[in-house]
């Protein structure tokens, strides 16, 4: 919640200001292609109704940002995209996730293989206590992926996303050698190794100084051309820089029971979200009233 | 004037703090000093107590700490030049046996119970708060259990290393049950979930990123069980550990055998002043070898110890 209503730390690094999109991109359609999407997505965890009625378009090439306060189930909804949520026992998923039309929640649909196309980069960022290289090469290794020198491909990873150049003379060493922001850079690398469809990012910049997230942020406008990223975020500059489309979540307390249901306001292009948006939740929301 | 008043104001605030934080009229400070005492006088009658047992056995011993006790048999007739050859290599097989045995075995129960259970079942609960149970089980009778088990009964494998080894493996099983869950509980769940979100399956994610991780906690798991199951007398005198053997064990699965507490035991029993020097000697090398395991263990745990 903090994050939201104080004056955010980036704002003194990147000067662009805060509510207009830095890149709007012209050639943007104005409906997403729609390589994934949510219909009716309602998640309880237990007795308690998490999400409400999700539906959303995810489009290719695109980066896609949720926003909302704290609660408001942005990162449920993410992590139904790769049915992350199946690890936790008490949750439940109605509705369907669609991936490329199809189902992923479907009953002959593996959840290992629909996490292999569908990539996540997490919060804090959390490398295998291995070295540099073997957290890269440990994805395609353990799904079977043909690689024809892993040598390359490690490099090609390091490269993509933007931390070669910083650890190409120490690939053995352990990669918590290295900062939160090159570790993100690293988990980041790790996921684009086993060659994700989509990839998704639970705040992954929550952890990281402000220059570290300009690198990250960077890197996401690359990894664009070749990938589509859903981010969650907490920090609306954070979506007003990179995102493409933004979708505002928010919490609504239950009249009985007071549980906090999350559920979506608005989902449009960023550059609409934050200048003219249609919404009077999302105004207040993004002018700073609430939080 | 106004200078004056504040230095005034100032003087009675230092005296005011200086009186609150003065402890020196606090009533029953001597409760503290005596709660100390008692805490010393604890500590102090446990060590000594384990000194004057070490250098009692160390000074009796002392004459008899010799080659002959590796190079010879145990021997009645050759009272001054009697070894212990057949018990240390008992207990050496004895442990080879335990750990083969068990650490397979309590590895694998540790990763059922911590990855795949389900706690909200009734018997899953009912299994975990019997191993904790098990660990309070008096040895002995994990004795008659082997041999009605493991001698006779079921198995019928006879009076023989391996029957030793095995009761001894059912006696610091959940040892290494709980150490080894303790070790996998410490492996972060973000790693789990890094490894998930790569589409690994749950199985190579405990293979290739939990087990590695919890390495140094089994393997001290291990040796502190290895530690209690080599210092055990009671359960061997029921399995066939017989007191007095002259020959080494033939193999894991024949013969008959001794292991160090056995020796020491049937040494310390006889009147005579050479068995009990003997025995105190058979103490020193027992000891000696606790000492080198559990610090092998400390060791282990500081080498691998990991901050996430």
């Amino acid at each position: 919640m903090s994050a939201v209503t104080t004056p955010d730390p980036q704002g003194d690094i990147v000067s662009t200001p805060s509510t207009t999109h830095a890149d709007p991109r012209s050639g943007l359609p104005d409906a997403p292609s729609g390589v994934m999407e949510t219909v009716g997505l309602n998640v309880y965890y237990g007795g308690f109704h998490a999400v409400h009625d999700v539906d959303l378009a995810f489009g290719r090439n695109e980066i896609t940002a949720l926003i909302g306060p704290s609660g408001c189930g942005k990162s449920t909804v993410l992590r139904c995209l790769n049915r992350m949520n199946d690890l936790i026992p008490a949750a439940r998923v109605e509705g369907s996730v669609n991936y490329h039309g199809i189902d992923i929640y479907g009953p002959k649909v593996d959840p290992i293989e629909v996490r292999r196309r569908i990539g996540m980069v997490f919060q804090k960022p959390n490398p295998f206590p291995k070295s540099i290289y073997d957290n890269i090469a440990y994805g395609p290794r353990v799904i079977g992926m043909q690689v024809d020198n892993m040598d390359d491909h490690v490099e090609r990873c390091l490269r993509q996303a933007a931390l070669w150049d910083e650890v190409k003379d120490k690939l053995k060493e352990s990669g918590y050698s290295l900062s939160g922001g090159q570790q993100q850079r690293l988990c980041i690398a790790r996921t684009i190794a086993t060659a994700p469809d989509v990839i998704l990012m639970d705040e992954p910049c929550s952890a990281l100084d402000p220059i570290a997230t300009s690198a990250i942020e960077d890197l996401m406008t690359d990894l664009r051309e070749d990938y589509t990223i859903i981010i969650v975020t907490h920090n609306m500059q954070q979506a007003a820089r990179v995102s493409d489309r933004t979708a505002f979540f928010t919490a609504r307390p239950d009249e009985t029971t007071g549980n906090r249901t999350g559920l979506l306001v608005e989902y449009d292009k960023t550059s609409q979200i934050f200048e003219n948006p249609r919404d009077q939740r999302t105004e207040d929301y993004i002018s700073g009233r609430f939080g | 004037m106004t200078s004056r008043r504040n230095q005034i104001a100032t003087q009675a605030a230092r005296d005011v703090t200086l009186a609150q934080l003065d402890g020196s009229n606090r009533g029953g400070q001597w409760k503290g000093a005596v709660f100390k005492a008692v805490l010393v006088l604890c500590i102090t009658v446990a060590i000594v107590t384990l000194v004057a047992v070490v250098l009692q056995a160390f000074f009796t011993g002392l004459p008899r700490l010799d080659m002959n006790l590796i190079r010879n048999m145990p021997s009645s007739i050759d009272r001054s030049t009697s070894g212990m050859q057949s018990a240390i290599w008992g207990t050496v097989r004895l442990m080879v046996g335990v750990a083969v045995t068990v650490v397979p075995l309590g590895v694998s129960a540790a990763i059922y119970l911590e990855e795949f259970a389900d706690r909200t079942k009734w018997y899953v609960r009912l299994i975990e708060l019997n191993i904790q149970n098990l660990a309070a089980v008096p040895s002995i009778v994990f004795g008659i259990l082997g041999l009605a088990f493991i001698v006779r009964g079921p198995l019928d494998l006879g009076f023989v290393v391996y029957a030793g080894s095995l009761t001894l493996s059912l006696l610091v099983l959940p040892t290494i049950i709980l150490t080894t869950r303790e070790a996998i509980r410490s492996v972060p769940g973000s790693i789990r979930e890094a490894s998930m979100a790569l589409g690994a399956t749950k199985w190579k994610t405990i293979w290739k990123q939990v087990l590695p991780s919890s390495v140094p906690g089994i393997m001290t798991g291990t040796i502190l069980a290895l530690s209690r199951a080599i210092g055990e007398t009671a359960p061997l005198l029921l399995v066939g550990a017989t007191v007095f053997v002259t020959y080494n064990p033939d193999g894991f699965f024949e013969g008959a055998f001794t292991s160090l507490p056995t020796q020491i035991f049937a040494w310390a029993t006889r009147p005579q002043e050479e068995f009990r020097i003997l025995a105190a000697a058979g103490i020193i090398v027992l000891m000696g070898v606790l000492i080198v395991m559990n610090s092998l263990a400390i060791w282990i745990r500081n080498k691998f110890t990991r901050t996430w």
